[in-house]
């Protein structure tokens, strides 16, 4: 093969007639690496990494899916809706027409942007989110209240709401549950988790776990009557 | 806490830099190093198959033509993937694949994804093929990387060599890039993921009934494959629309943490290998340095931004920071960690949704991109970046003291100067003019579906500045799949990503033929704090002359709007 002199020639020239041939004798190992390579980084790694990680991993690399009776009721990592009273209730999402495990994103509203703040015909603002989260929770107009509360996360999938946003809600859940509020608050404390490794992150709490531990406590309690 | 965090994650960087830019320097001389028992024979076979002799080096013009044709082979690869992804086995069902992969669309993504820019015009989850994920974009981010990283290799060469004609072969860069760098610790994290909760499956999308009996389809698909490499190459394009803040992208605190330090740590590094190999260790810590009091700066403006009560939540009694478009459990300081490494890396894996950041919480995203990722920047780019930045300061420097300028014994004359400010006047060039056509066209508006007034214009200029900046990042409110953004975003994608290249590789080119010049009294020292000052001063003037005006339009004016 032609190409330009070893390194460090004492003559500093570009030398014409090897460059151009040393264009032409590239194209073989750029064809050829575009496919080795692509076997290589698309194919191979995959496989080696699926090889490894599935059996050691076998429940995270199936999406972490909670089954309860053997039917599929969510992921611990995913979000999802709740309206009724007896649950704790989730951020508003912004994916699809609401936890939309096939649609994740955020509202894209620029913070000055009328409709984060008003809402429109088919949208709630921040301003009746609020609203409708005072009503629900039986607090009074003007109570202040926890910003997860009334904001869509970017995922629109966010599995979590703040320590303070569950503290709100359990005098309702123990209400239509027919518990003591110290009982929730102890479920609550539970699924509660702080910083991870008690230093990244933010403190949360796992909306679909602690409804789903709140089931169970309920369907225990009424064995044991 | 978030500043704990803030200042660990700083610490964590700049502490790997000297033992990982040592590793760097041994693969890009192609030293022994312990992974040689496993990868030698392989690297050998490459060698072998591709039919390249690794012994025999490239002159400038040649490394960047391979480096071109490399791309652009990659490009119709993946181009050819994605119009016939319908005809690949394995989920997710078409009913799912509601996003037509136009021809405009396929070409925008192919050219975004083999320039590391991972610019997304489309949805993952409703537009994308499993398998097209995998061996189209996966194996992309491996190899755009490592192709970005040979250029990072070549440059310092440039720099670093005196009488050499030539600056390393593109072939061996490339696959040392590969197999030492890459590979191995993809694997390592990719495993962290997977160990935290990002799925790895092909399973279709799967129906989930939920407590009060509706029922939730749930996404999955082999996410972990490419959630890593997305970081560790400073790609950025995620699995899911959501990117980073997509729960089965990044699931815990931890693993974003650990994707951020997967961005920075080798762009960082890169400065000791650079350092190390021109025998001036202490220019490389300088221009390190530089890159971290920018990044400090940067991550305390938009700290302040998000983690401040906003105005009108104040008013309805909401307390709390800045939270729409944020995910609980990454708060404000995760989000805003992750924006600012993000913006300033070329990699633009967001975690929170930059289009509901304050107008204060923008500005330093859309700057760190605008002025040409000088810090850490893009892995092997940024190299450049900043060095290209620090030999405009030279040239200042030189104009005050009245000397002829010199970077580490290189002499920059008229010629060099020459190409020194092309590089500087790319990305206003490209970014600003695209921006104005954008705003005049009328299928240029209509992009703009969420947001108008001042913020519009800065997403528009916002996605003209990431993909020249080979960024990715997006303000999502713009609906950018439509011909006209597909086909600009393409031009700057491409200038941005070869058009640096190739002045910056040109240019070592041009270095490496020099000797270098004995330093006397009258040599501007370049590994000095006042030089670090020089550097800081240079990229803010820069930044402020090209682009001054239209900042005052968008995010400025939109901050005195309330």
């Amino acid at each position: 093969m032609s190409g330009p002199e070893e390194s460090a020639g004492e003559t500093p020239q570009d030398a014409p007639e090897s460059s151009s041939a040393g264009l032409a004798d590239q194209l073989r190992p750029a064809i050829l690496s575009v496919v080795v390579l692509t076997l290589l980084a698309g194919c191979a790694f995959p496989l080696l990494l699926f090889a490894i990680a599935a059996p050691l991993f076998p429940h995270q690399a199936g999406g972490s899916l909670i089954r309860r009776n053997g039917v599929v009721v969510g992921s611990e990592l995913i979000g999802q809706e709740f309206t009724r009273p007896e649950y704790f209730h989730s951020r508003p999402s912004a994916a699809g027409s609401g936890y939309d495990g096939t649609a994740s994103g955020g509202t894209n509203l620029g913070p000055n942007n009328p409709k984060l703040m008003n809402g429109a015909p088919d949208f709630a603002g921040i301003r009746q989110l609020a609203e409708a989260y005072r009503k629900r929770n039986g607090l009074l107009p003007g109570a202040p209240i926890p910003v997860d509360a009334v904001t869509r996360s970017a995922s629109g999938l966010d599995p979590h709401i703040t320590p303070a946003n569950a503290e709100l809600q359990i005098p309702r859940v123990a209400r239509a549950r027919g518990v003591s509020a110290e009982a929730v608050r102890r479920l609550v404390a539970i699924y509660t988790q702080g910083p991870q490794f008690s230093y990244f992150g933010a403190a949360r709490v796992s909306v679909l776990e602690l409804n789903l531990a709140l089931d169970q406590l309920l369907s225990q309690s009424a064995l044991s009557h | 806490m978030r500043w704990l965090e803030y200042v660990v994650f700083v610490l964590i960087v700049v502490g790997l830099a000297r033992p990982a830019g040592g590793y760097l320097a041994r693969v890009c001389q192609r030293q022994r190093s312990f992974l040689d028992p496993v990868f030698r024979p392989v690297e050998s076979l490459f060698y072998r198959l591709l039919g390249v002799d690794a012994e025999q080096e490239m002159t400038a013009g040649i490394y960047i033509w391979c480096f071109v044709l490399f791309g652009a082979g990659c490009a119709l690869l993946l181009f050819l993937m994605l119009m016939l992804q319908r005809l690949l086995p394995g989920g997710p069902a078409d009913t799912y694949l509601t996003t037509p992969m136009t021809p405009d669309l396929a070409a925008n993504t192919a050219v975004s994804f083999t320039t590391t820019t991972t610019w997304q015009a489309y949805a993952g989850e409703n537009t994308l093929r499993y398998l097209a994920q995998v061996i189209g974009l996966v194996a992309q981010n491996f190899l755009a990387a490592a192709a970005g990283l040979a250029t990072g290799f070549a440059f310092i060469r440039g720099i670093a060599r005196e009488h050499s004609a030539t600056i390393g072969n593109f072939w061996v860069d490339l696959t040392r890039s590969l197999l030492y760098v890459l590979l191995p610790l993809a694997l390592a994290g990719s495993l962290v993921l997977v160990w935290q909760g990002v799925p790895l499956n092909l399973s279709p999308y799967t129906v989930a009934h939920t407590l009060e009996g509706r029922t939730q389809i749930i996404a999955l698909g082999p996410v972990a494959a490419l959630e890593f490499i997305k970081n560790l190459g400073t790609n950025g394009g995620g699995f899911f629309n959501a990117n980073g803040a997509h729960p089965y992208a990044n699931p815990t605190p931890f693993t974003n943490f650990l994707g951020m330090l997967a961005i920075a740590v080798l762009p960082a590094s890169l400065m000791i290998t650079f350092g190390h190999m021109t025998h001036k260790p202490r220019a490389g810590w300088v221009l390190l340095m530089v890159m971290v009091a920018l990044f400090v700066a940067g991550l305390a403006i938009c700290d302040r931004a998000e983690a401040a009560q906003p105005q009108p939540l104040a008013g309805l009694h909401i307390v709390g920071a800045n939270m729409e478009g944020k995910e609980v459990r990454f708060g404000v300081g995760e989000s805003v960690l992750t924006a600012v490494v993000t913006a300033n890396t070329a990699t633009g894996s967001y975690n929170s949704m930059h289009d509901s950041y304050q107008p204060l919480g923008v500005l330093p995203l859309l700057v760190s991109m605008l002025v040409g990722e000088v810090v850490f920047g893009g892995l092997g780019a940024g190299v450049y970046s900043i060095v290209m930045t620090a030999l405009v300061a030279v040239f200042l420097g030189g104009l005050m003291i009245g000397r002829t300028p010199e970077y580490l014994g290189k002499k920059i004359t008229s010629l060099e100067t020459r190409w020194i400010a092309l590089y500087a006047l790319l990305t206003p060039l490209v970014a600003l003019a695209l921006t104005a056509v954008a705003v005049a066209v009328q299928s240029g508006r209509a992009g703009l579906v969420t947001n108008a007034g001042p913020r519009g214009l800065t997403e528009i200029l916002f996605a003209f500045a990431s993909c020249v900046a080979n960024n990715g990042q997006t303000m999502a409110g713009l609906n950018a799949n439509s011909l006209f953004y597909n086909v600009t975003t393409i031009v700057a994608m491409l200038a941005g990503r070869y058009g640096s290249a190739a002045l910056a590789l040109a240019l070592a080119g041009r270095f490496a033929q020099q000797r270098r010049l004995p330093t006397t009294a009258g040599t501007l020292p370049c590994d000095t704090p006042t030089f670090g000052a020089l550097v800081f001063g240079t990229v803010l003037l820069l930044g402020a002359l090209c682009f001054f005006p239209a900042l005052a339009l968008g995010p400025i004016v939109e901050f005195f709007q309330h």
